[in-house]
């Protein structure tokens, strides 16, 4: 393999100033947003609809932190995340019956249902996982997104022992357990799925016999 | 296992082959899409809604029985060429940022006496709603082609962009999703709809310099408002207010993020 | 009387291309609205083009035409002839628009 080509100094000079031109630029229409007018913005921009509340637009935690971007990447931003971690795992019950694994037929139509919570939905709409909008789950499904890792093959790939069905469970339930600004919703502490639904959709993914494992 | 350096260097040129294979494969369905948006783009249906728009414009209307043709837009009264491109912006009669919506509401109301709340509450696509999106049709058609040029200069423009930029980061709902979601990486798509990254130019004019639309899918015409509108639907999110500060906020970020961008609309969507 | 039509006609080496974009709904008759009622059928069934009074396109669609239909079709013209297009609907409804083929 060919050793890489020598950049001068000097260009890496050059291109530290054009990058930190696009920061410079920015900087010139920054101007501080207080708290107070954002959140009056908000408040009076919005209104309920259908089962769409206000409440909605109240943050938590969780939501306040993530919002923040320039906060999380600071030291004190890093530890309040650790912080938002702990406190998202400790409201995360395992199912009540014992058991982890469901029907994975029922999962995949769950992971295929982008249904339901809009304010269009009626209450009754079964709410789905959505799944499928972000991952890549059963191969024979090539319509996935791709904002979250691919899931073929999941409990093929490693195996199916007791920490990763506690694991697994936990994740669905709140991604935000172990990651405190994953982008994937926390279907069972908004209880947007059942506990029966999780487990449908855990067989989906560690069921030896689902198409996914195969 | 130890890779010997010879069978590494093979291991390299097939993992470069696969990759390229896929990404051809990738690029060749992009390419046909975009055969396919160039032969549907003669006989855009948006066309129908902009010739309507231009009626409108020049019908009086309203208990005070006028037209829109004194309506200033922000270059001047009646001036509609190029105006759609520098907006949103600030305007010194309402003391305030409009988007383009919000602007002709302010028009429609001063001008022929047509309450902007009869506008806000209708439905969108009925009604003052329907005739919204043909004036909003015909608005933009006059900026086509042009780049955009959103100002920065007035305080209350800089602290839109500021709120827009929050407002785009805004975590709520129980999905606790943001615009940033899904805006905000390169390379994202939902199942298989790409997802522009807004943060970038790029990203904000292949959004901001498409919308309004045609959408073939349900033969509708959809103006920016509708757009973020139907967004923050699947967000699960609230409804947002017509013409909001929240949405002339959200549009203030992409129109700046996108200045200097060519501007396609009206445009069409699948 | 429905809204009108776009229709661009332009002449090159004694062809005439004709694009005709129509506003209409086009019910197929098998939609149901919201409440799960059926949307009845309501579509253009006849569209006739004569240039210069003689028929050079006369279409019948059926309900596989889409919403806000477009056309496009060549026949053997000049510049300045006077086209006119005219669609019938299940209603019914007619509409007529003319245009000079520039």
């Amino acid at each position: 393999m060919k050793p890489f080509k020598k950049i001068s100094y000097g260009t890496y000079f050059l291109m530290s100033i054009i990058a930190s031109f696009g920061l410079v630029t920015n900087s010139f229409a920054q101007v501080a947003v207080s708290d107070a007018a954002f959140t009056k913005m908000v408040r009076e921009s919005f209104r309920a609809e259908g089962i769409a509340g206000l409440d909605r637009i109240e943050q938590d935690a969780t939501q306040k932190l993530c919002s923040d971007t320039k906060f999380l990447m600071t030291k004190a931003g890093a530890k309040q995340a650790i912080e938002i971690q702990k406190q998202n795992m400790a409201t995360i019950q395992q199912p009540s019956d014992g058991n982890y694994i469901g029907d994975w037929k029922s999962g995949e139509a769950i992971a295929q249902s982008g249904r339901g919570a809009t304010w269009t939905d009626a209450k009754e709409v079964v709410v789905g996982g959505g799944c499928y909008n972000c991952h890549e789950i059963n191969k024979k499904e090539l319509s996935y997104g791709n904002i979250g890792p691919s899931l073929w093959n999941y409990g093929k790939n490693r195996g199916y022992s007791k920490e990763l069905m506690t694991y697994t469970w936990n994740r669905i339930n709140n991604s935000k357990a172990y990651n405190a600004c994953s982008n994937m919703p926390r279907f069972a502490h908004f209880k947007l799925l059942t506990e029966k639904q999780i487990q449908d959709v855990m067989a989906l993914l560690l069921d030896p016999n689902s198409p996914v494992n195969q | 296992m130890k890779l010997r350096p010879i069978h590494f260097q093979r291991y390299l040129t097939c993992v470069a082959l696969v990759f390229f294979t896929l990404n051809t494969q990738a690029q060749s369905t992009a390419d046909e899409i975009a055969k396919y948006r160039e032969m549907i783009a003669d006989g855009n249906p948006s066309e129908l809604y902009e010739m309507a728009g231009e009626e409108l414009w020049k019908k009086p209307a309203g208990p005070k029985n006028a037209t829109l043709e004194k309506c200033d837009l922000g270059m001047g009264p009646g001036i509609v060429d190029g105006a759609a491109a520098r907006l949103p912006k600030y305007f010194k009669d309402t003391n305030r940022v409009q988007d383009l919506e919000s602007r002709l509401m302010t028009c429609m109301e001063t001008l022929q006496g047509i309450s902007a709340q009869s506008v806000i509450d209708a439905k969108f696509g009925v009604g003052p709603k329907k005739d919204m999106d043909a004036i909003v049709a015909y608005v933009v058609t006059h900026s086509k082609g042009s780049k955009v040029n959103v100002s920065v200069k007035h305080p209350k423009e800089k602290m839109m962009y500021e709120m827009g930029k929050r407002a785009f980061n805004f975590q709520g709902g129980p999905y606790d999703f943001s615009c940033a979601s899904c805006h905000s990486i390169p390379g994202r798509r939902i199942r298989l709809q790409d997802l522009p990254d807004i943060t970038t130019p790029e990203g904000a004019i292949s959004g901001w310099g498409y919308w309004p639309a045609y959408r073939v899918s349900s033969g509708q015409f959809w103006t920016m408002q509708q757009r973020i509108n139907d967004c923050l639907r699947q967000q699960r999110l609230p409804f947002p207010i017509y013409g909001s500060d929240f949405t002339i906020a959200l549009s203030m970020y992409m129109a700046q993020n996108a200045n200097g961008g060519i501007i396609q609309t009206p445009g069409l969507k699948r | 009387m429905p809204d009108p039509m776009r229709i661009r006609a332009t002449e090159k080496d004694g062809i005439v291309d004709v694009k005709i974009l129509m506003r209409h709904d086009m019910e197929t008759g098998q939609r149901k609205d919201a409440a799960g009622k059926t949307v009845p059928a309501w579509f253009i069934q006849n569209l006739n083009v004569k240039a210069q009074g003689k028929d050079v396109f006369n279409a019948h669609f059926g309900s596989a035409i889409s919403k806000d239909p477009f056309l496009n079709f060549k026949y053997k013209g000049s510049k300045g002839d006077k086209l006119t297009v005219s669609w019938l609907d299940t209603k019914g409804e007619k509409r007529v628009d003319e245009l000079l083929v520039s």
